[in-house]
């Protein structure tokens, strides 16, 4: 990233956390209203124990989630690509999966698992996979077929066209679609900790948030939701410096910038 | 030319339908000598590239037969009318994948690529990825691929048709220097497909002249010795050849043209 691509956002933000800090403080308005940026960082240190704690329960379930969607996605999509009946016929069934919002099937999951932990991953997994799924397949339909008549006519096995050729020429799209499923992943898990409605230890950023609204504990509600936002955030660079880092010679994506 | 044995590759009566009723070849017969460099010129959509890959054994005829005087497991060396590198791997990494693919040793993959590269003119590109190579100098690549196999036949598939005149000059010498080496060994043999009808007559011992709806409709013999160099492409004979290819494409087209 060039030097302006890293100052011009680091300072906006500084600047909107700043205007925040001296509005909350001039208009005098309530922390159970708007907490300043100040008392936020000051709650999240306080609580720390107990968000530490919760912010590792969304994490773990949010990773565990994104890697099962990669491994269900590109598995899914392998089978789509070599059977155009199995698309024809599954296509459907992760259509509609994919447009339902997830808050309306998560309390479905939560009487047919009858296990929060289940529903908070299946509902993560549920919004992760389709982007996965989508992007890989385009990855995986749009390899040079001159190149594949190449490995025909060397009579390469299947797997050594699928390391040699498939994997990497889907890659780009693949990492296109763990981009986008990094944050749907975490979406999904909050999404589905609401509909689990689990209090207690083992719970994650979201129960903290319910909590703290039946508590009107505002800044700390506001705490947990800037931890959220910022794993949110670092899943999203995450994907995009792997993507980098895997691409950066050769792909045009991830030229210039 | 050697028509002494059987010929190498031997097309008879060659039909390719497509489903949908597409009519690539429709009736082809065409043989090819062991050693043999032929051209396949004609108009796009004449079935230059099907009889290609019917000869490759990427596709095969809906009619007719094809016998290919070849071992059964000897792979023809194809190069396409895109370079058609891998574009995460660098020239070495492409050049040796018909090596890698058959499990040879690292210590002779490197050697054979090696000679290929410089057989090529690409000795000090072998580390660069194709994005960062000039068209004329991923066709070599594409040439190195073909050449590390040391394959006895070439299936070129307008291998030069998207480059500049002076880049595909510098090709077609390469080109010749690749199957016809001037030491007279054992020769490869090579059939190319083009529709110039300079690249043709320049590179050829016969260009055959296909039309629409795929089918041959001359044969002119180039009996001009190798090695061919830039003072062939000045020479009257070579104007003649090239004024008699064009003529015979004028009247394909004229006779290929829908009423």
């Amino acid at each position: 990233m060039t030097r302006a691509g890293l100052v011009v956002p680091t300072l906006s933000v500084l600047v909107f956390l700043a205007a925040w800090e001296i509005a909350v403080r001039a208009l005098q308005i309530p922390a159970y209203l708007l907490p300043s940026p100040s008392l936020i960082v000051l709650t999240l240190i306080d609580n720390f124990a107990s968000l530490a704690a919760s912010w590792w329960f969304t994490l773990r379930i949010t990773l565990i989630a994104l890697a099962l969607a990669m491994a269900g996605g590109v598995l899914i999509a392998a089978l789509f690509a070599s059977s155009r009946n199995a698309e024809r016929a599954l296509a459907p069934f992760a259509v509609v999966l994919q447009v339902t919002p997830i808050v309306a099937i998560a309390p479905l999951i939560m009487i047919l698992t009858d296990s929060p932990l289940a529903t908070v991953i299946v509902c993560a997994w549920i919004v992760a996979f389709f982007p996965i799924l989508a992007n890989t397949l385009t990855g995986l339909r749009s390899v040079d077929a001159n190149l594949r008549d190449l490995f025909v006519l060397q009579r390469a096995s299947r797997w050594q066209t699928l390391r040699h050729l498939l994997v990497p020429a889907a890659l780009p799209s693949f990492m296109t679609g763990l981009r986008i499923a990094g944050g749907l992943a975490l979406i999904g898990e909050v999404g589905g900790e609401f509909a689990a409605g689990a209090a207690g230890r083992d719970t994650g950023l979201a129960s903290r948030i319910l909590e703290s609204a039946f508590r009107t504990e505002i800044p700390k509600m506001f705490a947990a939701l800037t931890l959220v936002a910022c794993t949110g955030v670092a899943l999203y660079l995450a994907a995009g410096a792997l993507s980098r880092a895997l691409l950066q010679r050769w792909h045009e994506s991830e030229r210039g910038g | 030319m050697t028509h002494s044995s059987t010929p190498l590759l031997s097309l008879s009566h060659v039909r390719r339908e497509f489903a949908g009723g597409r009519v690539a070849l429709a009736d082809v017969s065409l043989d090819v000598a062991d050693g043999e460099f032929v051209s396949l010129l004609g108009a796009s959509g004449c079935g230059k590239s099907t009889v290609l890959r019917l000869l490759s054994g990427l596709d095969t005829p809906t009619g007719g037969s094809i016998a290919r005087n070849l071992p059964v497991d000897a792979v023809p060396g194809y190069v396409f009318q895109d370079a058609a590198l891998m574009p995460w791997a660098t020239v070495r990494r492409n050049v040796e994948l018909p090596l890698m693919l058959r499990g040879e040793r690292a210590a002779l993959m490197r050697e054979r690529v090696d000679a290929a590269l410089r057989a090529v003119g690409l000795a000090d590109s072998a580390d660069a990825v194709p994005r960062e190579l000039s068209g004329g100098m991923k066709m070599r690549a594409s040439l190195a691929r073909a050449l590390v196999t040391s394959p006895r036949l070439w299936l070129l598939d307008e291998p030069f048709g998207a480059l500049d005149e002076i880049t595909r000059f510098a090709l077609n010498q390469t080109l010749l220097a690749l199957c016809k080496p001037p030491d007279d060994g054992q020769r490869a043999t090579a059939v190319f497909v083009t529709h110039s009808v300079y690249e043709a007559v320049f590179l050829s011992q016969r260009v055959v002249v296909m039309a629409r709806p795929g089918r041959v409709v001359d044969e002119i013999a180039i009996d001009v010795p190798y090695p061919r160099d830039a003072a062939f492409r000045a020479t009257p004979r070579f104007a003649s050849l090239c004024a008699r290819v064009s003529d015979a494409l004028q009247r394909a087209s004229v006779a290929g043209a829908p009423a």
